[in-house]
């Protein structure tokens, strides 16, 4: 069981006998007041959204689901194709479905596919991938943001904040949970 | 030239505050952290350290100050409290905290608006414009006084399409608090809302023309809580009363709780006072341009 402490984004939870997944998430509490869990939840099979607060003593169940590694060999259209790397048997996701993990795949990563009733409704990605940057645009000096950041984009097509000394071509590591940089990497 | 980063600013901050409250005669004091007893609060959970506590807010070693015959104090302090990780929450945060002597809660909200004036006029923080507009998510919002004061309940009336008293009836108080009205206040002026009912403020003194309201204030910016204020209490009796009733509500749930008698053995002494509570951080946060508490922090440990 989770108590509602433990919501954050990104969690999976059962709810009426169905998993979903938190996809967005604040913590709120008046100064004097109770402790509030504002979530947005999504059904991990329908893809039905629905907004919900909760309170500290609110409880959940965890989804029942099983994992099995897979190989992501393509996507085409909507779809992305995964592998099972020892009875070779494929199935695919929709991006829909994928959401935000799309941003981080690329082909032949090794994920861990999510079933629930013996039907795929997710992945779940290593916390930490590494990803080349494509595109990098220079520093911007005067930069008004108060932040040491400048924005790349990595070979999935991806963009986010990094310092300014990551240039086009470097490898560099990002924490898969929160979408964040973390470190140039050498390979 | 490249605007001052965060830390910059936040020590700019502190020295501002500082320079504030000496040229009024406050005394800046530092009370110890590590405390044997706390104000008994149901909704705050104290850490707790080995037999004793690390401070949840100042607020019980100042009123002792006070009573001891120190007029005007002012402290900015860490304090702690658990489970409290958010965009504009973290467990150990740091707290602007000060008392006057002799005043009610409505010299303090005026006091309050002379601060945030005063550093309205310093240079070097990101999100004020020349002229002192404080610049947030689009939102132009000027420091001017005096600000509007907002009852909770016309706030409720006017934002829940409820009254105060029904939401809280409803046990939808705090919720429809922080979905409803907060994201809703402060976007041109900073605002108070005033007048809590009793059950919301149990260390304020209650209204005299209605013993159901008491007179505690919140300051909101940009819909984002940045202080509390009271008329304190002052009668250890009625105090004893209004703490047995939180004690019961922690023990309820499972934690321990017990009256602090230092606290209220001092009480009788304290001369009518006003005493505020400001987030540092958050008020940082608007100052700086920052969305996230975790980016006004000199370090956050909470996001290693």
């Amino acid at each position: 069981m989770y108590s509602a402490s433990d919501l954050r984004k990104g969690l999976k939870v059962q709810i009426d006998g169905e998993p979903y997944i938190i996809i967005e998430f604040e913590f709120s509490k008046p100064g004097k007041g109770q402790a509030l869990y504002r979530t947005k939840m999504r059904n991990m099979i329908t893809g039905n959204q629905f907004t919900q607060t909760y309170r500290s003593n609110d409880k959940f169940e965890k989804p029942d689901l099983e994992e099995r590694t897979m190989q992501f060999l393509y996507s085409q259209d909507n779809e992305y194709h995964f592998m099972d790397t020892t009875s070779y048997e494929q199935i695919f996701l929709t991006r829909e479905q994928l959401g935000d993990n799309v941003n981080f795949l690329v082909d032949n990563m090794e994920v861990q596919v999510l079933f629930f009733d013996n039907r795929p409704i997710d992945i779940s990605l290593p916390i930490f991938v590494n990803l080349e940057v494509t595109r990098a645009d220079p520093w911007v000096k005067g930069d008004t943001s108060g932040t040491d950041t400048k924005p790349v984009t990595v070979e999935t097509g991806y963009r986010l904040q990094v310092p300014p000394f990551v240039n086009q071509g470097d490898r560099i590591q990002i924490d898969t949970r929160t979408g964040e940089y973390i470190t140039r990497v050498k390979e | 030239m490249l605007p001052p980063r965060r830390l910059q600013q936040r020590s700019r901050l502190l020295q501002a505050v500082r320079s504030f409250f000496l040229s009024r005669q406050y005394l800046e004091v530092d009370t110890p952290l590590l405390l044997p007893e706390l104000i008994p609060e149901s909704r705050i959970i104290p850490y707790r350290c080995e037999e004793r506590f690390l401070q949840t807010s100042p607020e019980l070693c100042m009123k002792i100050l006070l009573a001891r015959g120190y007029p005007r104090l002012f402290q900015i302090c860490h304090c702690f409290r658990r489970g409290e990780t958010g965009r504009y929450h973290r467990s150990e945060f740091t707290m602007l905290e000060w008392y006057h002597a002799g005043w009610g809660y409505a010299e303090l909200m005026a006091e309050a608006e002379e601060l945030l004036q005063a550093l309205a006029s310093e240079k070097g923080f990101t999100a004020l414009d020349r002229r002192g507009i404080l610049q947030r998510h689009g939102h132009r919002i000027s420091l001017q006084p005096p600000w509007e004061r907002l009852t909770v309940d016309e706030a409720f009336r006017r934002h829940a399409g409820i009254p105060a008293r029904a939401a809280l009836a409803d046990d939808r108080f705090d919720e429809l608090l922080v979905t409803r009205v907060e994201p809703r206040l402060g976007w041109q002026h900073p605002v108070f809302l005033c007048d809590y009912p009793v059950e919301q403020g149990s260390l304020a003194r209650c209204k005299e023309e209605d013993p159901q309201s008491v007179e505690r204030f919140e300051l909101y910016i940009a819909g984002m809580e940045l202080a509390n204020g009271f008329s304190e209490l002052t009668d250890a009796g009625e105090q004893e009363d209004r703490f047995s009733g939180e004690i019961r509500a922690i023990r309820a749930a499972g934690r321990p709780a017990a009256m602090p008698r230092r606290f209220l053995d001092a009480l009788d002494a304290m001369p009518e006072t006003a005493g505020i509570a400001l987030g540092f951080d958050r008020l940082l946060m608007l100052l700086s341009g920052a969305d996230r508490i975790a980016d006004v922090l000199a370090m956050d440990p909470e996001s290693w």
